[in-house]
């Protein structure tokens, strides 16, 4: 039994030392958004941020997460009160298929929140480790851009990863 | 004053004057005539082809062009031990780069590395090397770089202390360590071999990175090829003190600079990524020149060297985990962060490759293996290239630390590496500086022959 604290709620799981993140996020707590997508992290679908940067979590170890603070995309806002990022992918209709955007927003956050207006280069540099082959790449560069000025008006704080820290 | 008074210091005054007239010699050379910028269309094309090539293998652009900023025009900050040196503007722009420097002054500057003003360069710019590159390569490149695009990029101040701040301590350092003279051939060596060490030995200055420096920066000559440093990575040794689990061969050397990768030996990166990809775009046989040549260095290799890389061969075939127990977390994170990957059996370059064989586990000190883990492989930009997730923002320095630890004892037989906490912190630190400054890529194509098809 190890306890994994994700999106600010202690977990007891029981899971081996070399069992990957993903797994236990998706079968254990049952928090579906990271997805599986090729478990080699070449796609950047199962990122999420982990004490404030983006990972990978189909190969990150869980020993490799003691003591520190897990937040998925269900942490960040819900259906109901949206976080300035999934709001922003909303209005900008970024996701066509949507299985890689639940990773891409996860490391655009992780972008946004030590780096509050990116440039449009910076933005592709970060979000390169990311595959999207429904190609709505120019609606997530919007959706990221409309996002930063979002959290810069928005009380950003509202998110859970505010209220974890 | 007596006689003989006056004659002593009449002697001191001749040895002063001597001397200082010597040192003049030394330290003084010549402004050489500006010309006005001779524009592009007046290079012959065939010449302009053959200085790109020569470009190439010289890897100019590495060093005289930085990341996101435009092709030779310099700023690139190349750390030293005696502080940092910024690459210069090499683009023909007439104020800023050397767009009024004659041919004879580009020679002057290759062979003797003074610039057109009669400055002494830092030999950050090879200079050891390239007073081995011919007359006639020479006007080809000087061709190649006139009529490339001019940008005006001014050039930013080193950061030395004193002394190395002064120039004339440069023309010191030549007198002790630049041999001049054009590369002369060996006639009991075929004309390939002759041609790779001409490459080598020159324009491609390959001993600038994998031969050791002395304290004062020069290549040891006694030493050449047993592996040297650059850009907080190991440039392996390549003679008969090379680490790489399967020795190389000429034919693997041919396949790995060409393509980047080599099913035994792994895939370029760091620095080296950029050579490869480089040398992808010239003729073969200038790199099958090279392959040889640098064979020729490696040597045969022993029998018992030979057995170790069949073992090594044979312990990435076989899928046996054997391997200590006494690194639990090294092993944990080896099979669910390296392990999908590295022990998948997929082929190169888009399989990693079985760590048996690979140079960073068997290398002089882990450097190489805390750069490749933290910082992984980034793709290249519109291109199909092999890639690695960095881990940098999932370990901590004792959990990478534990991991290539576990490296190191399951896949060689070498002993333990001292220091590897240190080395991931300075890796840390290092590559997040340089990954921000170093022109792209770091990464080889995966078919660097695609590159000029749509």
């Amino acid at each position: 039994m190890m306890t994994l604290k994700v999106n600010g709620r202690e977990h007891q799981v029981d899971a081996e030392a070399d069992t990957p993140l993903l797994y236990v996020l998706r079968e254990d707590i049952k928090l579906n958004a990271a997805k599986f997508g090729c478990g080699l992290g070449q796609c950047g679908a199962c990122t999420v941020i982990v004490d404030g940067k983006a990972v990978l979590s189909c190969v990150t170890p869980m020993i490799l997460l003691e003591g520190k603070q897990v937040t998925t995309l269900e942490g960040l806002g819900t259906v109901s009160e949206p976080a300035p990022i999934q709001r922003a992918f909303m209005e900008e209709q970024a996701a066509q298929c949507g299985y890689c955007i639940a990773g891409i927003m996860m490391r655009a956050q992780a972008l946004l929140q030590r780096n509050s207006r990116p440039t449009d280069e910076q933005i592709r540099s970060e979000l390169e480790p990311h595959l999207c082959r429904c190609g709505t790449h120019m609606r997530i560069l919007r959706a990221v851009r409309r996002a930063a000025r979002l959290m810069d008006t928005a009380d950003a704080s509202s998110t859970a990863e505010g209220r974890a820290r | 004053m007596t006689g003989s008074s006056r004659l002593v210091a009449g002697i001191v005054a001749v040895v002063l004057l001597g001397g200082a007239a010597a040192a003049f010699a030394i330290v003084w050379r010549p402004a050489i005539a500006a010309v006005e910028p001779a524009g592009p269309l007046s290079f012959d094309a065939a010449l302009v082809k053959r200085g790109r090539d020569l470009a190439a293998i010289g890897n100019c652009n590495n060093c005289h062009t930085m990341r996101g900023g435009r092709n030779f025009a310099g700023g690139l900050p190349v750390p030293t031990p005696f502080g940092t040196i910024f690459s210069s503007n090499i683009t023909p722009d007439a104020e800023t780069g050397i767009g009024r420097w004659s041919e004879a002054a580009f020679r002057r500057a290759m062979r003797s590395g003074v610039s057109r003003e009669g400055q002494h360069l830092y030999p950050t710019f090879p200079y050891d090397h390239f007073t081995n590159v011919s007359d006639e390569d020479d006007r080809a490149l000087y061709a190649f770089l006139m009529t490339r695009q001019p940008v005006r990029a001014p050039a930013r101040e080193n950061q030395l202390s004193f002394p190395f701040n002064q120039r004339f301590a440069i023309a010191g350092w030549k007198l002790l360590f630049l041999r001049h003279g054009t590369y002369q051939p060996d006639p009991s060596q075929s004309a390939e071999w002759n041609r790779g060490a001409y490459l080598v030995e020159g324009l491609a200055h390959c001993g600038a990175c994998h031969t050791p420096r002395n304290a004062l920066g020069a290549e040891r000559n006694s030493a050449q090829f047993a592996g040297g440093d650059v850009d907080n990575w190991h440039a392996y040794a390549l003679n008969d003190q090379s680490h790489a689990p399967v020795p190389w061969d000429a034919d693997a050397l041919f396949a790995y600079l060409r393509d980047g990768w080599h099913p035994d030996h792994g895939t370029a990166r760091g620095p080296m990524a950029e050579v490869v990809s480089n040398l992808s775009s010239v003729p073969p046989s200038d790199v099958r020149a090279i392959a040889v040549y640098m064979a020729g260095v490696s040597g045969t290799p022993a029998p018992d060297r030979k057995r170790q890389g069949e073992a090594a061969l044979e312990q990435a075939r076989s899928s046996s985990i054997q391997g200590s127990q006494a690194n639990a977390a090294g092993a944990s994170i080896y099979a669910a962060a390296c392990a999908s990957c590295h022990a998948s059996g997929r082929p190169l370059p888009y399989g990693g490759i079985n760590l048996a064989l690979s140079t960073a586990i068997t290398g002089p000190d882990p450097r190489n293996l805390a750069n490749i883990v933290l910082s992984g492989v980034q793709a290249v930009e519109g291109e199909r290239s092999p890639i690695m997730p960095g881990f940098a923002a999932s370990m901590t320095d004792a959990q990478a630390s534990a991991l290539l630890g576990y490296l190191r004892a399951r896949f060689s037989n070498q002993p333990p590496w001292s220091g590897v906490e240190k080395t991931v912190q300075d890796a840390r630190r290092a590559q997040t500086a340089f990954l921000l400054t170093s022109s792209a890529p770091r990464n080889a194509p995966a078919d660097p022959q695609q590159r000029d098809k749509p």
